[in-house]
């Protein structure tokens, strides 16, 4: 995961190309607890940054994923469908959540680096 | 992290944060929602294995008084005239409009002393309640007592080695006993569904007991997620969610609770606060009712969330949902018209705005594995 990069919501971003591919950090599903449920955007839905993409069901509560960029939906991960533990064992690889064809550019300046969002962890604590 | 200034601590607290609970406030206590494992391992080796859970934060409580227990029958629709020495019941505590401002577990420790205990929520009101109604008789708050719960189907094998005179109580009994040196008074009860085992203890003793019990391999720490997500499963009611003082017994399906001494025709019926209502009733039937769901799918249904009949009106609420780790399936218990509350009724919940299919489905979900004897 070393080319992604991070939100303040604990979603991580890999951009490759003009594919962004997003999913929750090892610190969210710890928040999170036991994933039980998972639903995910439609293929082909127009996202803005901010526009509630998915929905994340734990034992404990339900948790909404928001969309950190302008795109459109370009896959799913169905995965998490059968499995939503997944997004537990391993939410940055195996349990990513979706990927964006991006619309527009992109600002990378809004998204914190891998170091940066460790700092930001630690100076929440 | 800067604690409010009316939150307080059980005297397990460092207990819990030594075994990674997640500590938040509850009822006025700081509390572990969770531990290390997580809500779903926690739950189920509870059901496997066995639970401690610290439930100190309820109120433990002690009537006193020649006539006692007439004196409480006026406060709660049970026969504790009957009750025999050691023998515990469960109750509600109800008021002039038949609701219910508390439900408890009373146990009878003399001819005239009985123990209560009663959720950590409502034992100041409680207590009040029960001091305006029984001014006669000496109520004792035992604040700082610690109490624990041991659950799951390997607790006897717990006792078996510590009390094993323990193993001869069943279900909602109990007994002065000493383990380890500790005195303690042991009751064969608990509210996950499963055999298991509550015990009161003194402060001083707190700690030690808890040693004792945890060296056990099988027993570990469990949290209130847990605690909650079990006794959804085994139908059980959570005082404030299930059932309040809008609710009657009747309404909220634990007309068992009530003796059936104290309804018409009985040796002793009615004399309790708002007997007119509950036993017009218990006669005549209720609007609504409470019933249990299994939820289509795999998304959970919680609290709050709407329900809605074939046309789309809503008509009853949920009151308690989430996912039941033992079903590996969400469920949920709510309230709905007596007319749809026959099991199998097919009926939609509002998650987010969307209808999500639930079946009116008998409780316990989960069997309850209680020791009968």
């Amino acid at each position: 995961m070393s080319k992604a990069v991070y939100t303040q919501d604990h979603e991580w971003v890999l951009i490759e190309d003009d594919v962004a591919t997003i999913g929750v950090t090892e610190f969210a599903q710890e928040q999170l607890g036991d994933v039980v449920f998972v639903e995910l955007p439609e293929l082909g839905a127009e996202l803005s940054a901010g526009d509630e993409a998915a929905v994340v069901e734990s034992v404990k509560a339900a948790g909404e994923i928001n969309s950190p960029l302008n795109g459109i939906v370009l896959a799913v991960n169905e995965a998490l469908i059968q499995s939503p533990d997944l997004l537990n064992s391993a939410p940055q690889t195996d349990g990513w959540m979706f990927k964006l064809s991006l619309t527009d550019g992109l600002d990378v300046s809004k998204f914190m680096s891998s170091d940066e969002y460790q700092q930001f962890l630690v100076s929440n604590d | 992290m800067a604690l409010e200034p009316d939150v307080s601590k059980t005297i397990f607290h460092d207990y819990h944060v030594a075994a990674g609970g997640k500590m938040v406030p509850f009822a006025g206590y700081l509390m572990p929602v969770q531990y290390r494992e997580g809500i779903m391992q926690e739950h189920l080796h509870c059901r496997d294995r066995v639970g401690l859970f610290d439930v100190s934060h309820m109120g433990q409580v002690i009537v006193k008084g020649e006539g006692a227990a007439a004196a409480l029958e006026k406060l709660m629709p049970v026969d504790l005239q009957s009750l025999a020495n050691n023998q515990q019941t469960y109750a509600t505590l109800t008021n002039e409009q038949g609701g219910v401002l508390d439900d408890l577990i009373i146990t009878r420790w003399t001819d005239d002393t009985f123990f209560l205990v009663v959720n950590a929520g409502c034992k100041e009101h409680d207590i009040a309640h029960m001091r305006k109604h029984l001014p006669n008789f000496e109520i004792t708050y035992l604040a700082d007592r610690g109490l624990l719960a041991l659950q799951g189907m390997q607790a006897k094998d717990v006792m078996a080695e510590l009390v094993p005179e323990a193993n001869r109580l069943v279900f909602m009994n109990g007994g002065h006993a000493s383990i380890d040196g500790i005195e303690v008074y042991i009751t064969r009860s608990g509210y996950t569904g499963e055999d298991g085992f509550e015990i009161s203890v003194d402060p001083a003793d707190a700690l030690a007991l808890a040693d004792i019990l945890l060296a056990f391999e099988s027993v570990n720490w469990i949290g209130l997620g847990a605690r909650d997500s079990l006794r959804l499963e085994a139908g059980l009611c959570l005082y404030g969610h299930d059932m309040d003082q809008q609710t009657s017994p009747v309404e909220a399906g634990i007309v068992w609770s009530i003796s059936k001494s104290r309804r018409v025709g009985g040796v002793n019926e009615g004399g309790f606060l708002g007997a007119d209502v509950i036993l017009e009733q218990i006669a005549r039937g209720v609007s609504k009712k409470r019933v249990g769901f299994l939820v289509d799918g795999r998304a959970p249904v919680r609290e709050g969330a709407e329900i809605i009949n074939d046309v789309g009106a809503v008509v009853g609420v949920v009151t308690s949902g989430g996912f039941g780790p033992t079903l590996q399936a969400p469920i949920a218990m709510g309230y709905v018209p007596t007319e749809l509350s026959t099991i199998g009724t097919r009926l939609n919940a509002l998650v987010r705005g969307k209808p999500r299919p639930i079946t009116v489905t008998k409780m316990p979900l989960v069997p309850q594995r209680y020791f009968r004897g």
